[in-house]
């Protein structure tokens, strides 16, 4: 596993607590795992997303990622309505361990409210979570 | 010392199944027809099931080379922590082959089935001295089935008091299918940790303990092999606040008549027969999990139960207040059969003695080897005792390489990364049939393997070596299952 | 004793290495007053000569005589058990293992259960089946959760009214604690289970429908796929007699979601109704949904083909209480004796046993009939069927058990109050024509 210092945080997403991250574009917020959650996991080999349409409030969890002997839930950071998820990942959950911000994202959201983004942690907030 | 058992010998490639196949072959013997045929209408017709075409020796040799490519006790040492792999008496079988044993109908009706009742209620009648109970059914089919229906019992007891409870206290140290068990009744777990001492304190308890809680699961002894020596005051403590107290019996194999749940505040235990009482596991199963009950529970046991009247035994299904039933007929007979003719064979001195002896072994495995692996709750142990890799850790090798390793020198691994509340867990059960010589061989098997990881940690981490196949990509199994072939 | 090794001066070093020095001393962190006082009220130990006479004598209070003739099923069944079954089965690598958690040396039951795993699939028309459950009536109580759990908005499960009366109740006690209710299908005249009653049932979350069902009919599934279909619902199918899809249709080209079924038939003892097999598959769709063990091919290190558990994080010991299911010991060794069985039997076999199974069982029924029973629904059956009898047979049918050890079909009023002096009767391949013209002379009005 990684040392903390060697995790790969990049400056323009937004973190929680339970190692999500999240963008916003266009008015439409992509979210995912963050590098130190898919280190942690390990090889992952299923993730379990809601479909589009399903609704969320911030904090609910909204879906799951497999490792071949863990379970981890995987919680929204921000409220609002699924618009699409990374059907990629059916066949391919390995792209969450190989490309966590790219090709590995798993769902995008419209949200209710942007402003609940200014609640989460920036890279330099999260990092101290994790030193912790 | 004497040479390890381990060895490569020669084995044999063996197909699939339907890669042998021919058309046209056929292994069993089919009866002439001797009366008319009679057809089916058309359209209710299947084709045939494509079932492999292959010759009685195929056959007999296909199942053959794959037994030799297995290992069961009777291989060698099999020390998996909470499994209780003792020897599996070959009498045992005689005695469930029986044709009235084997070949009797449920449905023959009780009259004609009496031998099976009076084995069955002799059995109930055994397991409850055993323990010190009232009652006991048989009829649960596993160990976490047994563990369902004790929860199904406390849901009816407290449905029956009025009002229905919605939690369940369970420890850090519990087996998986406790929570598991409490869900499919409706019960959130509670979970609580042990103390530094692994084992259960009264305070923890106490803390979580209230009017909405239906009671606690305790395994006892608990999964680090340590006695829970608090379990009265843990009671009382469930009980004050009308809870009741559900004890996992798949430890008993410590404790057999030298503690008696029943006398010490528990209320529900479940046995494996398959554990304690020498019935093989038969890769998977099938094993019999009966449940023991006090006063308090007994009017909520599944049905049918077995009535004695005069010298007669009968099947019962009008208890009121039962929980229902868990399994098509009574259980699982063949198994109970087995278990039976276990404790006769044993007596019970020779049970009590089993329980010192088992206890003996682990202890005796624990001191030998707690130089060697790092031991975090050195305290008397009951039937097992539970390592790490943390003096490995600077070599970069890890509990699962050692277990690796095991096979090679012709041991089965103990049961790994279990219970969860050591990091890295490496639970060793020796279980009282085996020998001092065979113990000592595995001692010494595990100093060699750590002695390895530091001179040639390379040979740990691609281990086994001498085994069929070596490590297999568990990852790319769960990517993409293939589930047949 | 002799399953226990330790000498008197094992015993004493051994303990010296434990530092204790006596056996009871290995006991001292357990106090006192928690230790029983009383010795164990258990009987002596027997020798095995001993243990042998007495087995023997409960085993002969049983009515199950070597030549006994047995027209009884209703969920457990008398079909010939071929040699090589028992021989292979009782070989101790594969009998005196646990679960295989050690893949590298546990590749003859991972193989073993893969190719059971396979051949199941083909025998049910399925896409997956799992490595067993204790029976059929707990594998359907799990199919119903499933469904359940599936159709959140929907509190109830549809069972046919023809499933075996035990699985109903099993059913009921696994899903009536967490608030769920069984509704039963009624019958129609024709012995079937009635499709028109599911139209005014709802809030279901599926139907369960058994066929051949317990009065031994077949059913048509596809009505009841149809009307799955129209309320998007789950449609699960179970059997008792797996042998009755070596000629019929199977459950899955009839487009059943979940199938849950009993194997005993398939070379496995009566045993006084257990150990069984559960057999328990499902589509693609459902795969994570299912319950219990699942065996995978994948590729060792060297890149040689080889076998593991998979999937496990459905289960219990990592899903904890959001597990699919609380199972955990399986009936893996029935599980291998039914792969050893359908290899063994083959395509050929199967299809030839299951047809004698049937014209064994047409010419019973007719047999009683000329006898002087009367046939109660002309429905197609496999190897059971219903016959109300003179009001004479109850007592001829104990005086037969006793006088000659023929088992004459099983009473059905204990399970369907109205139907006083029906009986429901089975014929296998064990049977011949022999015993089943005896029969009928036997009870002949």
């Amino acid at each position: 596993m990684k040392e903390i210092s060697d995790l790969n945080l990049p400056d323009d997403v937004k973190y929680t607590e339970s190692h999500e991250w999240a963008k916003i574009f266009d008015g439409i917020v992509t979210i995912g795992l963050n590098d130190y959650a898919q280190d942690q996991l390990g090889e992952i080999v299923f993730v379990e997303l809601p479909e589009k349409g399903d609704t969320f409030s911030k904090g609910d969890e909204f879906g799951s990622v497999e490792s071949v002997k863990a379970v981890s839930e995987i919680y929204i950071p921000i409220s609002g309505e699924i618009v699409e998820i990374n059907e990629d990942l059916e066949d391919a959950p390995e792209l969450v361990n190989e490309s966590c911000y790219e090709n590995g994202w798993l769902v995008k959201i419209q949200p209710d409210d942007v402003s609940q983004l200014d609640d989460l942690f920036d890279k330099t907030a999260y990092f101290d979570t994790l030193k912790g | 010392m004497n040479k390890q058992p381990g060895t490569s010998g020669l084995i044999f490639n063996e197909p699939l199944l339907w890669d042998k196949s021919r058309e046209g072959r056929c292994a069993v013997s089919l009866p002439k027809p001797d009366v008319e045929r009679a057809d089916l209408e058309k359209d209710l017709i299947g084709d045939a099931p494509e079932l492999p075409q292959l010759s009685e020796l195929d056959v007999v040799r296909h199942y053959t080379r794959l037994s030799q490519w297995n290992f069961g006790v009777d291989s060698g040492m099999y020390p998996l922590g909470s499994c209780t792999m003792k020897y599996n008496p070959k009498t045992n079988e005689v005695q469930a082959a029986r044709q009235g044993f084997a070949g009797a109908h449920p449905f023959a009706g009780e009259e004609f089935s009496q031998g099976a009742l009076k084995l069955m209620y002799n059995l109930e009648q055994y397991l409850a001295k055993l323990t010190g109970f009232d009652a006991v059914t048989l009829q649960p089919a596993a160990g976490a089935h047994g563990e369902l229906a004790g929860m199904l019992m406390i849901h009816a007891y407290h449905a029956k008091m009025g009002k229905q409870r919605s939690k369940i206290i369970i420890p850090d140290t519990a087996h998986g299918t406790n929570p598991a068990s409490a869900s499919l009744c409706g019960y959130d777990s509670i979970n609580i940790k042990s103390g530094d001492n692994g084992i259960l304190e009264p305070l923890a308890v106490a803390a979580v303990m209230d009017e909405e809680t239906a009671g606690i699961m305790v395994t006892n002894p608990n999964t680090l092999g340590l006695f829970e020596s608090n379990i009265k005051e843990i009671a009382d403590i469930v009980h004050s606040k009308g809870g009741l107290v559900y004890g996992d019996g798949a430890n008993m194999n410590a404790i057999m008549g030298i503690v008696k749940p029943g006398e010490i505040g528990v209320d529900v235990l479940h046995f494996n027969l398959h554990k304690t009482f020498s019935t093989p596991h038969g890769g998977g199963g099938p094993g019999s999990g009966p449940v023991a009950v006090g006063k308090t529970l007994e009017p909520f046991l599944p049905v049918p139960r077995i009535v004695k009247e005069l010298d007669s035994y009968k099947l019962v299904t009008d208890f009121s207040d039962t929980m229902g039933r868990l399994h098509t007929f009574y259980g699982h007979f063949g198994v109970m059969i087995r278990a039976y003719a276990y404790i006769l064979s044993m007596g019970g001195k020779g049970l009590t003695d089993a329980s010192k002896l088992a206890v003996l072994n682990a202890n005796y495995v624990k001191e030998s080897l707690k130089g060697t692996l790092n031991l975090p709750y050195d305290y008397p142990c009951m039937h097992e005792c539970v390592f790490n890799d943390e003096f490995q850790k600077e070599y970069h090798i890890t509990t699962m390489d050692m277990a690796k390793r095991l096979l090679d020198y012709g041991f089965h691994p103990p049961t790994v990364y279990f219970p969860l509340v050591v990091d890295s867990a490496f639970m060793v059960e020796p279980t009282e049939t085996e020998s001092k010589e065979d113990i000592d061989q595995f001692i010494s098997a595990v100093k060699a393997i750590a002695k390895e990881a530091q001179e040639n940690p390379e040979k740990l981490k691609k281990a086994p070596h001498k085994t069929k196949v070596t490590r297999l990509d568990e990852v790319a199994a769960a990517r993409k299952p293939c589930l047949r072939g | 004793m002799r399953y226990l090794p330790h000498t008197k001066e094992d015993i004493e070093s051994m303990l010296k290495v434990a530092g204790q020095s006596c056996l009871d001393d290995l006991f001292n962190c357990i106090p006192d007053d928690l230790k029983t006082k009383d010795s164990l009220d258990i009987p002596e130990s027997l020798s095995e000569w001993e243990l042998n006479a007495h087995m023997e004598e409960l085993a002969s209070l049983n009515i199950a005589c070597k030549d006994y003739k047995c027209f009884i099923g209703a969920g457990s069944y008398d079909h010939y058990i071929p040699a090589i079954i028992p021989y292979l089965i009782s070989r101790s690598e594969f009998m005196t293992a646990y679960t295989p958690y050690q893949p590298e040396v546990s590749q003859g039951t991972l193989q073993g259960i893969y190719e059971f795993q396979t051949m199941i699939t083909e025998l049910l028309g399925m896409d997956i089946a799992t490595a067993s459950h204790y029976d059929c009536g707990t594998a359907l109580a799990e199919a119903a959760l499933i469904a359940l759990r599936k159709n959140k908005n929907a509190n109830k499960i549809a069972v046919s009214s023809l499933t075996h009366p035990s699985h109903r109740q099993i059913i009921d006690t696994y899903i009536s604690p967490a608030g769920y209710e069984i509704v039963e299908i009624p019958y129609t005249k024709e012995g079937l289970t009635d499709v028109g009653a599911l139209g005014a049932m709802d809030d279901i979350a599926g139907i369960a429908v058994q066929s051949p069902n317990f009065f031994g009919n077949i059913e048509d599934l596809s009505s009841f796929k149809t009307v799955a279909e129209a309320k998007k619902i789950l449609f699960i199918a179970s059997f008792t007699e797996a042998l009755a899809f070596g000629l019929l249709k199977n459950p899955g080209s009839f487009g059943a979601d979940l199938v849950a079924g009993e194997g005993q038939s398939l070379g496995i003892a009566k045993s006084f109704g257990g150990p069984g097999l559960g057999l328990l598959a499902g589509t693609q769709k459902l795969m994570r949904s299912l319950p219990g063990r699942l065996i995978g091919k994948t590729k060792d290190a060297n890149g040689d083909d080889g076998f593991v558990l998979t999937l496990a994080t459905r289960e219990q010991h990592i899903r904890r209480e959001k597990a699919s299911s609380n199972i955990c010991s399986n009936n893996g060794l029935n599980a291998m004796t039914a792969a050893v069985y359908l290899a063994t039997v083959g395509k050929i076999g199967i299809r030839e046993i299951a047809q004698q199974n049937h014209d064994k069982a047409v010419y019973l029924k007719t047999s009683l009939e000329k006898a002087g029973f009367e046939s109660v629904f002309e429905t197609p059956f496999f190897n059971e069927f219903v016959m109300k009898a003179p009001v004479s047979f109850e007592q001829k049918r104990t005086a037969l058990i006793n006088d000659k050890c023929i088992f004459a079909g099983m009473r059905l009023d204990k399970f369907y109050p109205g139907l006083k002096n029906h009986y429901l009767f089975c014929a296998t391949e064990k049977i011949s024509k022999g015993d089943i013209d005896q029969l009928a002379k036997e009870v002949q009005e």
